[in-house]
């Protein structure tokens, strides 16, 4: 920790905010349960919570959604994590969800089960009877997020209504919930994606390979580079090539874009991002490019 | 690298989006499908420029209907610190998204527009900004292009802020004239305005001096969370989980737990990261005291020689934010005072502060929607709590409706008693 003349430097400003968060969630909820996805921010997330309750063990369980199109190195990446931490990891299937006839699985090229996982999450919460559940979502991600609060109150049916928030002032958070109600805490909502590149180096914190430039087996779809896969159908016009790439972000196979890169360090990767006018999201995320206010659509009917 | 959190006030078209819009831009922190991405909603909106509005205009209603309805945050660096802007909509609801956006904000940014000069809204935001005790604000005399760069223009506006500053209380207060349509004072200083011998609004920003902000003297720790590992390698470990809101706390520190009034010995200072000598605000740690007392969330620690006030009797100024009830004596609510919850009866409705004309109306009924006022409020068991002015952590609270279970009020400790 850096101390000059009693003053934090900005890393340790968000850390500092990001452990008081997760140990008011811990003080006040009952049932708290933290989402995974084996993607950058969900291990920084994890990071902090191991730092919030030291030298304890977590104080919630671990829920990752799975959508049955992960990549295969990131689940195992996921079982590695979760073992050393020594916590309890719970998996909701979308493929269970679609065997349960509780949802329908898309079809055509374009299919991918982003829009289902609000149904196996929602039900996985339900189940659980979790009062509130810490995602890994950041403002700086994109505008509907920009508007949401640490806090963000989900109603008995895990819809997010923006017209309708608490205030969030000062470091006070409102907690308090109906039976059946749920909060979506955000504990790094203030952080930037340089901010998580940063502390993941700082922090030494160990992340997929599959962020480090690799070559891969790819197809153009919509400016995007998408790894050929049995998760997605090709039309004939998009052809297989070997390039060398990275993930930006990871989320499922059908609809998480690569970009070019050389980045093989993390230094290199803070460099390739610092450096970039596009944002993670615009430039890998199929789903969000769908139209202008698909993230705000996709919250409102109970979205991460 | 520190960070600086800001907000930002302004009417509606005095153009603070513009000034956003712009420090966004000249630092590189708009993306490039940001800019087409609004271009072409520009574009269908039938504008004739990109309206940079819709940055920060996220939402569809907003979109739709062309207002901003919340505070949206914003995020941008230059090599000298990282800065987050909250951006809070300058007309409908503004007492309440100005009062939650700059409930955190090191400084507050003032637009107005130099051809107007300070307006109704300008008289409230400077109120609320004093109110909030945000030490530090920039007025920027906007649209400096429309009245020829004059300096005489600048000066009347910078005075006649200067005068109505006298009766609140801003500790810093500097003033820059600017065009951020053009850009002129925004990033770099403007050879339109050679008269002008103060530094440009980022430059400003950048280099502005927080660190005498907080409160290094009363030390203040809320036990937000008892850590205990009932593990077999830390079976009898014991360590109090929270934020320093005050002073410095070091190992050996002699110090008071509230309400129980015994005093301990600071053991250590822990954190994942390995053992510290010294904590202070905003550092989230474990501290760990010498004998075995009985603490739980919601007591204090502090100094014997300097602690807060304890009392079941407060006064407040109380911004009042439900448009569905109204704030009158005989209410009860419940309170969220830093780490601790308890219940209120509001004792007693002195007056209401005409934001216009910031006078006191004497013995109101009720407070509506946006309407501040000063109350005594009375709790179920005794709150810890310092004067505002000294400690914005311990001095202030929220109130929620215990039927809604909505935030209804933002309230600020002006002292103790009935």
């Amino acid at each position: 920790m850096s101390i000059t003349a009693y003053e934090l430097s900005h890393l340790d400003t968000l850390e500092a905010e990001s452990i008081h968060i997760f140990r008011e969630v811990a003080a006040e909820f009952e049932r708290p349960c933290l989402m995974f996805s084996g993607g950058k921010d969900s291990l920084v997330m994890l990071h902090l919570a191991s730092k919030a309750f030291w030298p304890a063990r977590l104080p919630f369980p671990i829920i990752h959604i799975d959508t049955g199109h992960n990549f295969p190195e990131v689940l195992e990446f996921r079982d590695q994590v979760i073992e050393k931490l020594g916590a309890r990891l719970l998996v909701a299937s979308v493929q269970q969800s679609i065997d349960d006839g509780k949802v329908v699985e898309e079809t055509g090229p374009r299919a991918s089960r982003n829009r289902l996982q609000i149904t196996t999450l929602l039900d996985a919460i339900e189940e659980h009877r979790f009062d509130a559940l810490f995602g890994g979502a950041r403002r700086d991600e994109e505008k509907a997020r920009s508007k949401e609060r640490v806090y963000s109150f989900r109603d008995n049916f895990g819809q997010w209504n923006p017209k309708n928030q608490r205030p969030e002032l000062w470091n006070l958070y409102n907690g308090r919930i109906n039976q059946g109600e749920h909060i979506r805490i955000f504990p790094i909502s203030n952080w930037t994606e340089v901010d998580v590149w940063q502390y993941i180096r700082r922090e030494k914190i160990v992340i997929p390979n599959i962020y480090f430039a690799h070559n891969r087996q790819v197809f153009s779809r919509d400016g995007m580079w998408l790894a050929d896969s049995e998760y997605v159908t090709r039309t004939e016009d998009e052809k297989v090539l070997t390039r060398k790439i990275r993930y930006r972000t990871i989320g499922d196979m059908s609809c998480t874009g690569a970009v070019d890169s050389d980045a093989e360090t993390i230094e290199q990767i803070i460099e390739e991002v610092s450096a970039t006018r596009i944002t993670e999201r615009g430039e890998t995320r199929a789903d969000d490019i769908t139209s202008e206010t698909s993230m705000e659509d996709r919250k409102k009917e109970g979205y991460f | 690298m520190g960070l600086l959190r800001f907000a930002t006030a302004g009417s509606v078209d005095d153009g603070k989006s513009t000034l956003i819009g712009r420090l966004l831009y000249d630092t590189k922190s708009i993306f490039q499908d940001q800019l087409d991405s609004i271009e072409a909603t520009s574009i269908q909106m039938g504008n004739d420029y990109t309206n940079l509005a819709l940055l920060t205009d996220g939402l569809r209603a907003e979109r739709e209907q062309g207002i901003t309805i919340d505070v949206a945050y914003r995020y941008f660096a230059t090599p000298k610190r990282k800065f987050i802007i909250a951006d809070t909509p300058g007309h409908v609801q503004y007492t309440r998204n100005m009062v939650t956006g700059s409930s955190r904000a090191d400084l507050v940014l003032i637009l107005i527009d130099g051809r107007h000069g300070m307006t109704e809204q300008t008289r409230r935001h400077a109120f609320l900004t004093s109110l909030l005790r945000i030490p530090h604000v920039v007025v920027c005399v906007n649209k400096m292009d429309l009245i020829d760069y004059d300096e005489q223009a600048f000066e009347a506006v910078k005075k006649e802020f200067q005068n109505f500053a006298m009766k609140l209380e801003i500790p810093d207060l500097t003033f820059i004239p600017m065009s951020a349509l053009h850009g002129d004072n925004v990033v770099s200083r403007s050879p339109n305005m050679e008269w002008y011998q103060g530094s440009s609004l980022l430059h400003h920003l950048e280099q502005l001096h927080t660190a005498s902000d907080r409160n290094h003297i009363d030390a203040r720790f809320p036990v937000q969370y008892v850590i205990r590992p009932q593990s077999g390698e830390y079976h009898d470990y014991r360590g109090y989980a929270g934020t320093v809101v005050g002073g410095v706390f070091k190992v050996g520190d002699e110090v008071l737990i509230l309400p129980s009034g015994l005093t301990s010995t600071v053991a250590s200072l822990e954190s994942f990261d390995g053992p510290v000598s010294e904590a202070f605000g905003p550092m989230a740690i474990t501290m760990r005291l010498t004998g075995d007392i009985d603490i739980s969330r919601g007591d204090m620690i502090c100094r014997p020689n300097n602690r807060p006030q304890s009392s079941r009797y407060v006064q407040s100024m109380i911004c009042w934010m439900s448009e569905k009830l109204e704030f009158e004596p005989g209410m009860k609510l419940a309170i969220k005072h830093s780490t601790k919850s308890s219940r209120v009866i509001v004792a007693d409705l002195q007056y209401r502060i005409n934001l216009e004309t910031l006078h006191r109306e004497m013995n109101p009924d009720s407070l509506a929607l946006n309407e501040i006022g000063r109350a005594s409020l009375q709790t179920t068991e005794p709150l810890f709590f310092d004067e505002y002015r000294r400690n914005r952590n311990t001095g202030s609270f929220i109130l929620i409706d215990e039927a809604t279970n909505a935030t209804v009020a933002a309230g600020i400790i002006v002292g103790s008693g009935v």
